[in-house]
C-alpha cells in the first residue's frame, strides 16, 4: 500500500485543516506518512496545496502519482488531474466549483450540502470531505471521530455532534457512490509520531533546556516561535517577540550572559539584521543558537517556497573570525537530536551555532516509532552559585589550555562577570595591546576549533556499499535523494551520502567519505540553489570536485520523479 | 555595606574636562548612599566615549554594540529580575542607531535604567551631528549646519507614557546624584538624559552654555500630570528644566510576566522528564 492524496484549494478553503486532520488519521493508524505544502503568499485566494502520502512502508518524500484528489477549487482540477494515477479519483463538489465532470476519475460529493443537511452549517464541509476521503480507502471512522472529539472540546458537545454527523455523511455518501474506488488500506497498527520539521526544531530547544526565545516573524522560521511560544508556561520559557531582528539576535545574548540558554531564529533576510550581533557573540563567547530558515532570494523572493541558497551566508556571516557550528538537518528527526547538539556545544565552547534548514523541511511532516530522550545531552557548563563563590578569583576569559574559560553567572556571587565587544583582557577590560589580541585570537579560534571538530559527525552514507554513482547532498533533500535511490538501486550501484554535520566540515578520520567518493564512476551533488554552494565547500575544504551537479532553483523542492530524470540524463 | 574604594575601575581614557568624570564621580557616590554593592547590578553600555562607562567602575559588565544596549539589557531583566540593570548609552547609541529599541522599552516597560550621556554630538567618532545636536550646528559632516529638528528625548518619553523621564545635568552632580536614586528607586523603565559637555566636539554646548539655562524643577511640579509634563518636556531654549519630568507607576513587563511569577528564569530547574508528556502530543 503506497497512497498519495492531494488537497488543493485557495488560501482560507481550509486545506490545512483537511490535510492536518488526514495525516493523523493515517499516523494513528501506524502507516508511514510523509506529508509537504505548497502555498502562495497569501491569506485568502491564490491555489494552495497540501500532499499527503501513507503507506506501510518507510516513505520520506512526496511522489508525482496521486491517488486521490480533494479539488476545493477549479485549479485543483486545472493543474492537478494530469498528475491521477491509473486508479486515482478527483474529489470535488459540483455545485461549489459550478462545474461537473462526467469523466469516471471524477466523483461528485455534495460537502456543502451534506454538511448544512448533516451538520446543520455548511462550515462542516471540510468534515464532510474528510469523512469522504477515508471513506473511498475503505478505512474506519473512529480515529477521525476521535480526533474532532478532542479537537472540539472546548466548543461543546453540539459542535462534537454536528461534525461526527457531518463526518459519517461524508464516509456513507463515498462508501455507497464510489463505485470505482479500489483503494484498500493495510490493517492498522500501533500509533506513530507525526512532526514536521519546524516544530522538531522548537522540540528539541525546549528539551535542550532553551529558556529564552526571541525573534521577528518570518516565514519559514515563525514556527518555532510559535512552537516554544505555546510551551512557555508549563516549561518556564520566556518567548519575546522582538521589535527587530537585531534585538531578537541581542536579547537573546543578553539572556544568555545573564545565565540561561537562549536562542533566536528568522530566515535569510532576518538574519541579516542579525549578522553584528553573531559577530558579538564570538567576541564575548557568549553560547546562542540560531535557527536559519532558508527561503528563496535575493531579497523579498519567495516568501513561502523553497531554497538551500543560504549556506554560503552561514558560512561566511559576520566580521572577524571565530569559530561557529552549523548543522543542516535532513528530516525533522535530525532536527530535533541536530538543535540538541547545537546547545551542547554552543555552551560547551561559548561559541554561535547555527542550524540552517529551509521552508521545504520546516512544513514537511514526518513519521516516527518515536523520539529517544535518553539520546539528549544536558549539561550546564555554566558556573553557578557555591561553585563559582568559592573560586578564589574569577576572569571571565582566563587563558585556559583548551581556550574555554569558566562561563560564571553574574549576580549570585561576588565575582564580576565582565565581558566587552572591543578586544580585550582576561578581566574583560578594553585593551589595545598586539600581545594580548594574538593571545585572545589564539584562545578563542585556534585553541577551540580543533576541538569543535572532534565533535563533528561524518556524512551518513545510504545504499550500496560500493556505489558507482553517488549523489551527494545537505539538508532537506535527504528524503528525495534517498527515494531516488531506492528506486534506481534496480539497476545500478548507487549510494546517497547524506551531509547534516556540515561546519566544521567533517573530518574524514571516522568515515572516508573523501574515499568513497574517488573509488566512484560518478559523483553528484544535489542542490536546491543555482550556484552549488556545498558543491565548493567540499572543494575549498578536502579538496575533491563532485564530478556532476544537479541544481533546482525554482523555488520548489525536488521531486523524486524529477531527480530521477536528471540522474538518468547524466548517466546515460 | 560598600564604599567608594570598592567601585574603583580602570583609569579613564576621556579627555580632560570630559562631563562624563562627573557622571561617573557622582554614579559611584549614588551607589554607595544606596549600598547596592557592585556584584549585585549590571551596566550594559553601548560603544562611544560613554560606552566605557562600565569599565571606570566595578561592576557586572555586557558592554556591547553600538546602538543595542537596550534589548540585551531587555533580556537580562527577563532572565534574572534579581539583576539591577542599568543601560549606559550616548545620544547617538542610543537615539541614532538604537532608537527603535528605546521607543520599545518604553512600551514594554522594561525595570531597566537608561542614562543617557547627551553630549549633543558624536564623540567617539570625533564630532559628527547626534539626533540631540541643535538645528544649524556646523560640523565637518554637516558643513551646511544640522538640518534635522533636534530630537527631543523628554517629549518622546511622555508621548509613549514612558514610566520615567529625567533630566539631568553633569555640572549639577548633588542634584543629579538624586535623580540616579530616583531612577533606580522607581519600579519600571526609567529614561535618565544627562546634559554631558563635550569639551572637544561640542563647540555650542559648553558647561557654560548650560549653566546659563538649566534650572531646577520648582518643587511644587507634579511630575504625574502627563499634560503638564508634555510642556514641561518641550522647554528647551533660554530655559532648560532639570529634575523629574514625568512618571507613572505602570506595571512592568517583569510584573505581567506570568512565568516568572514565583522565581527569576535564571533559577528554574530544567526537567527533561516533562518531555514525556509533551512528545506523546505528536501521537
Ligand atoms: C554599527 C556601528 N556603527 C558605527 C560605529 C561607529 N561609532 C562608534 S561610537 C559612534 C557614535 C558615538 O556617539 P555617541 O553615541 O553620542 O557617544 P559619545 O562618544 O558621544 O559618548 C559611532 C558612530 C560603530 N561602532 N558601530
Ligand atoms: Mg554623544
Amino acid at each position: 500500500m503506497d497512497y498519495s492524496i492531494k488537497i488543493g484549494g485557495e488560501a482560507g478553503q481550509g486545506i490545512q485543516t483537511i490535510g492536518d486532520t488526514l495525516a493523523r488519521v493515517f499516523s494513528r493508524s501506524g502507516y508511514h506518512v510523509f506529508t509537504h505544502q505548497d502555498y502562495e503568499s497569501r491569506i485568502r485566494g491564490g491555489h494552495n496545496f497540501f500532499q499527503i502520502r501513507f503507506s506501510d512502508k518507510p516513505v520520506s518524500a512526496s511522489r508525482d502519482r496521486i491517488d486521490i484528489i480533494v479539488a476545493l477549487d477549479k485549479e485543483s482540477i486545472l493543474q492537478h488531474e494530469k498528475e491521477l494515477s491509473d486508479i486515482g479519483q478527483i474529489i470535488y463538489d459540483s455545485s461549489g466549483l459550478k462545474q461537473k465532470h462526467e469523466k469516471p476519475q471524477f466523483l461528485d460529493i455534495p460537502f456543502v450540502d451534506l454538511a448544512i443537511e448533516h451538520g446543520g452549517s455548511k462550515i462542516m464541509a471540510n468534515t464532510v470531505a474528510t469523512g469522504a476521503v477515508l471513506g473511498m480507502l475503505g478505512m474506519e471512522l473512529d480515529i477521525l471521530l476521535a480526533i474532532i472529539k478532542n479537537t472540539f472540546k472546548r466548543k461543546g458537545e453540539d459542535i462534537i455532534k454536528a461534525n461526527t454527523a457531518a463526518a459519517m455523511a461524508g464516509h456513507d455518501h463515498a462508501v455507497k457512490q464510489c463505485m470505482k474506488c479500489s483503494f484498500s488500506a493495510a490493517p492498522p497498527s500501533k500509533p506513530k509520531m507525526l512532526i514536521p520539521g519546524i516544530e522538531a526544531i522548537g522540540l528539541g530547544a525546549i528539551a535542550s533546556g532553551c529558556k529564552f526565545y526571541a525573534a521577528y516573524p518570518m516565514t519559514p522560521s515563525t514556527g518555532i516561535m510559535n512552537y516554544i511560544a505555546g510551551k512557555e508556561k508549563e516549561y518556564g520559557i520566556i518567548v519575546e517577540q522582538a521589535e527587530d531582528e537585531i534585538a531578537a539576535i541581542n536579547m537573546a545574548l543578553g539572556a544568555s550572559f545573564a545565565g540561561v540558554r537562549a536562542m533566536t531564529g528568522s530566515s535569510g533576510g532576518g538574519f541579516a539584521l542579525m549578522v553584528e550581533g553573531i559577530s558579538l557573540a564570538g567576541m564575548t563567547e557568549i553560547p546562542v543558537v540560531i535557527a536559519l530558515g532558508q527561503r528563496p532570494g535575493p531579497a523579498t523572493g519567495f516568501p513561502t517556497r523553497t531554497e538551500q541558497a543560504d549556506l554560503n551566508f552561514a558560512l561566511y556571516t559576520s566580521h572577524g573570525e571565530f569559530p561557529r557550528i552549523i548543522f543542516a538537518p535532513g528530516t525533522p528527526e535530525q532536527a530535533f537530536y541536530l538543535t540538541n547538539k547545537a546547545f551542547e556545544l554552543s555552551e560547551k565552547y561559548q561559541i554561535p551555532s547555527i542550524i540552517i534548514f529551509d521552508t521545504y523541511l520546516s512544513d514537511s511532516e514526518w513519521t516516527y516509532e518515536g523520539f529517544d530522550l535518553s539520546r539528549i545531552k544536558y549539561n550546564d557548563y555554566r558556573l553557578r552559585g557555591e561553585a563559582f563563590a568559592n573560586l578564589p578569583e574569577y576572569k571571565r576569559f582566563a587563558f585556559t589550555q583548551t581556550g574555554v574559560s569558566p562561563l560564571g553567572v553574574p549576580g549570585e556571587t561576588r565575582h564580576l562577570v565582565v565581558i566587552d565587544s572591543d578586544e580585550h583582557d582576561e578581566d574583560g577590560h578594553i585593551v589595545e595591546d598586539a600581545e594580548t589580541r594574538i593571545k585572545m585570537v589564539n584562545k578563542r579560534l585556534f585553541k577551540k576549533l580543533p576541538l569543535i571538530k572532534k565533535e563533528i559527525e561524518p556524512p551518513s552514507i545510504y545504499g550500496h556499499s560500493n556505489p558507482e554513482i553517488v549523489i551527494a547532498g545537505w539538508g532537506s533533500t535527504y528524503g528525495v535523494m534517498k527515494e531516488a535511490a531506492d528506486e534506481l538501486s534496480a539497476n545500478l550501484d548507487i549510494a546517497v551520502l547524506h551531509f547534516s554535520e556540515i561546519y566544521p566540515f567533517p573530518p574524514v578520520n571516522k568515515f572516508n567519505y573523501i574515499k568513497t567518493l574517488e573509488d566512484a564512476k560518478m559523483t553528484i551533488c544535489v542542490e536546491n540553489n543555482a550556484t552549488g554552494q556545498f558543491a565548493r565547500l567540499m572543494r575549498a575544504e578536502t579538496g575533491y570536485a563532485f564530478n556532476r551537479s544537479i541544481n533546482r532553483f525554482d523555488g520548489r523542492p525536488f521531486t523524486v520523479e524529477s531527480l530521477i530524470g536528471e540522474i538518468n540524463v547524466l548517466i546515460r | 555595606m560598600s564604599s567608594l574604594d570598592d567601585y574603583k575601575g580602570q583609569t579613564p581614557s576621556w579627555c580632560p574636562g570630559c562631563g562624563n568624570f562627573s557622571i561617573l564621580k557622582t554614579f559611584k557616590d549614588a551607589m554607595v548612599e544606596l549600598g547596592i554593592e557592585p556584584h549585585r547590578f549590571t551596566v550594559v553600555s553601548g560603544i562611544g566615549q560613554a560606552g566605557k562607562f562600565p569599565h571606570y567602575i566595578k561592576c557586572n559588565t555586557f558592554n556591547g554594540l553600538h546602538g543595542r544596549t537596550l534589548p540585551v539589557a531587555t533580556a537580562i531583566r527577563l532572565a534574572d529580575h534579581d539583576m539591577l540593570t542599568i543601560a549606559v548609552a550616548g545620544d547617538g547609541d542610543c537615539y541614532g542607531e538604537g532608537g527603535n529599541h528605546l521607543m520599545h522599552a518604553m512600551r514594554r516597560n522594561i525595570n531597566v535604567k537608561l542614562f543617557v550621556h547627551d553630549n549633543q554630538i558624536y564623540g567617539l567618532t570625533k564630532g559628527q551631528a547626534s539626533p540631540t545636536s541643535m538645528e544649524g550646528m556646523v560640523t565637518k559632516n554637516q558643513p551646511f549646519g544640522v538640518f534635522s529638528e533636534q530630537l527631543n528625548p523628554m517629549a518622546l518619553a511622555v508621548a509613549l507614557d514612558c514610566s520615567f523621564a529625567a533630566r539631568g545635568f553633569a555640572g549639577d552632580g548633588e542634584h543629579l546624584k538624586g535623580l540616579i536614586k530616583e531612577a533606580i528607586n522607581h519600579k519600571g523603565f526609567a529614561l535618565l538624559d544627562i546634559l554631558q559637555p563635550c569639551v572637544t566636539f561640542n563647540k555650542i554646548n559648553t558647561y557654560e552654555w548650560y549653566r546659563q539655562r538649566v534650572y531646577r524643577i520648582e518643587p511644587e511640579y507634579n511630575p504625574e500630570d502627563r499634560i503638564e509634563a508634555f510642556k514641561k518636556a518641550l522647554e528647551w531654549g533660554d530655559k532648560i528644566p532639570i529634575g523629574i519630568i514625568y512618571r507613572n507607576n505602570r506595571l512592568t513587563f517583569e510584573e505581567r510576566m506570568p512565568v516568572i511569577k514565583d522565581a527569576p528564569l535564571v533559577k528554574q530547574p530544567f526537567e527533561l522528564s516533562k518531555l514525556e508528556t509533551t512528545l506523546k502530543e505528536f501521537y
